[in-house]
């Protein structure tokens, strides 16, 4: 009895060898399957990210908190020593910012009388979702961040993410109750930009460091060290204005860009909908209602 | 009757640890931590707890389990989905093949080893990001966390060794 269950071990053992090596090939294979059906089928995956993220989110939602309270403390900590220079400093600058405000409150009359004599059309007031961030991926290949809000609170993929200093990312995946954005400094992350006051035209182009290139410009402009970069709002996909970041840099390699936002300090974001619609769209009007979560990120139709 | 079920049920949960316990480091590394520049770079902690329980209870946590646990990496990262699954096997693989090396090896000789894989898994993953974006992708940062990711291991492991010896005896 023990002998034939000894024999039948030693016939099963290469069997089962054979059939655990081929199960592991076989994902092997279905891995790599899965990166060329991403680079396929773009909208499938990016729905099938959505859904996952989504059943994750209320996790990382809890988990984030108690995290968030932790780097707080730790900011509170590192600032209490810098109390006395960091008043200094602030009380110089409010000085200068109420200048500034004297300054800019006497424009924004100028600029309504000369609107008013224009008869000019402002562009759409934007209305704002506030979400709080409960994943930053912290990859070294990817440059996105998962917020707490959703279709349901009314995020549609290609709205524009703010903080306070300026532009972050836009919304690149919608799930129900979370959302992916894609930061400017990702590598896939493309915006379309004006430059300093000449208003040069530009792409801005994120390259997966904290640091971002302008491409694109037409021959002849040039642009300097300094010079703010503001979204120019063309291709419909943001809204024009936007402040970016500055031009830290130029030389032979490239323009560069330092952009406003600092990825680490990233909390809360504001996504702007200025009723836009979007990055991709098809050229036909969309007749009917469809929903935000297919409809307005469709493939452009032949 | 009720004692052996109880018996399987515990059994059981014990055995789902290192799969589970990955899953937990893999949302782990996705909760964002603000402290200094430490939220754009992260271990890969994900990566030590498959070399580690490859080494030491590969049937706990089985090839399948390390291809969704990649596949939810790469989605919660927002890499190209298949990426980190791909990586994952590859290691998984890898050090099955060298079992024999890594058995009753002292823990040195561990992180060695780890540095030797992780240094290729690091780099693979380079390569495949860049293939799939058709550019060659910045590695600076992907330097900085395979040194980070590094120095985190013996701490992870030293976690894991303990939780092996107090929940994982039987194997």
């Amino acid at each position: 009895m023990k002998r034939s269950s000894q024999s039948a071990h030693r016939l099963f053992q290469p069997i089962r060898g054979l059939s655990q090596r081929f199960a592991y090939i076989s994902l092997v294979v279905s891995a790599v399957g899965l990166m060329v059906l991403g680079k396929i089928d773009v909208l499938m995956m990016d729905s099938f990210r959505a859904q996952v993220t989504d059943a994750v989110a209320p996790v990382l939602d809890a988990l984030s908190r108690p995290a968030e309270s932790f780097s707080r403390a730790v900011v509170q900590v590192r600032q209490l020593s810098h109390l006395r220079e960091e008043n200094a400093r602030l009380r110089q600058n409010d000085a200068r910012l109420m200048q500034w405000q004297t300054a800019a409150r006497n424009l924004e009359a100028e600029n309504k009388i000369l609107r008013d004599l224009l008869n000019f059309k402002p562009g759409p007031d934007p209305s704002f979702i506030t979400a709080r961030i409960i994943a930053d991926t912290g990859g070294a290949f990817a440059h996105s961040l998962i917020i707490n809000a959703g279709a349901r609170d009314g995020v549609i993929k290609g709205q524009a993410a703010m903080t306070g200093h300026g532009l972050a990312g836009r919304v690149a995946g919608v799930g129900s109750r979370s959302a992916r954005l894609l930061l400017i400094t990702d590598l896939n992350s493309r915006i379309p930009v004006l430059v300093g006051d000449s208003r040069t035209r530009a792409i801005l182009a994120g390259n997966n460091s904290d640091r971002l290139k302008l491409v694109h410009l037409p021959s002849g402009e040039s642009v300097n060290p300094g010079d703010r970069v503001v979204t120019s709002g063309h291709g419909g996909a943001l809204s024009p204005g936007l402040p970016v970041g500055i031009v830290t840099m130029v030389d032979e390699n490239g323009i560069v860009v330092r952009p406003f936002v600092l990825r680490p300090r990233l909390e809360y974001i504001r996504l702007l909908d200025f009723g836009l619609d979007g990055i991709v769209k098809g050229p036909l009007p969309q007749i009917g209602h469809r929903n935000s979560k297919g409809g307005r990120v469709g493939k452009p139709k032949p | 009757m009720t004692p052996s079920l109880w018996h399987r049920i515990d059994l059981l949960a014990r055995q789902l640890t290192p799969s589970m316990l990955t899953l937990i480091l893999v949302i782990i590394s996705v909760v964002p931590i603000r402290i200094l520049n430490f939220s754009t770079v992260v271990p890969l902690l994900p990566l030590m707890s498959v070399y580690h329980w490859a080494i030491f209870r590969p049937r706990l946590l089985p090839a399948y389990a390390v291809f969704l646990i990649g596949i939810l990496q790469d989605i919660l990262t927002g890499s190209p989905i298949g990426v980190n699954s791909f990586v994952f096997l590859l290691v998984y693989g890898a050090v099955l093949s060298q079992k024999r090396f890594f058995t009753g090896k002292s823990f040195f000789i561990l992180w060695l080893g780890f540095s030797l894989i992780a240094a290729g898994a690091s780099g693979l993953n380079w390569l495949a990001v860049s293939i799939l974006n058709v550019s060659v992708v910045e590695f600076h940062t992907a330097v900085f966390q395979y040194l980070l990711t590094l120095g985190f291991f013996p701490a992870v492991a030293w976690v894991f060794l303990c939780w092996q010896r107090t929940f994982l005896r039987l194997d």
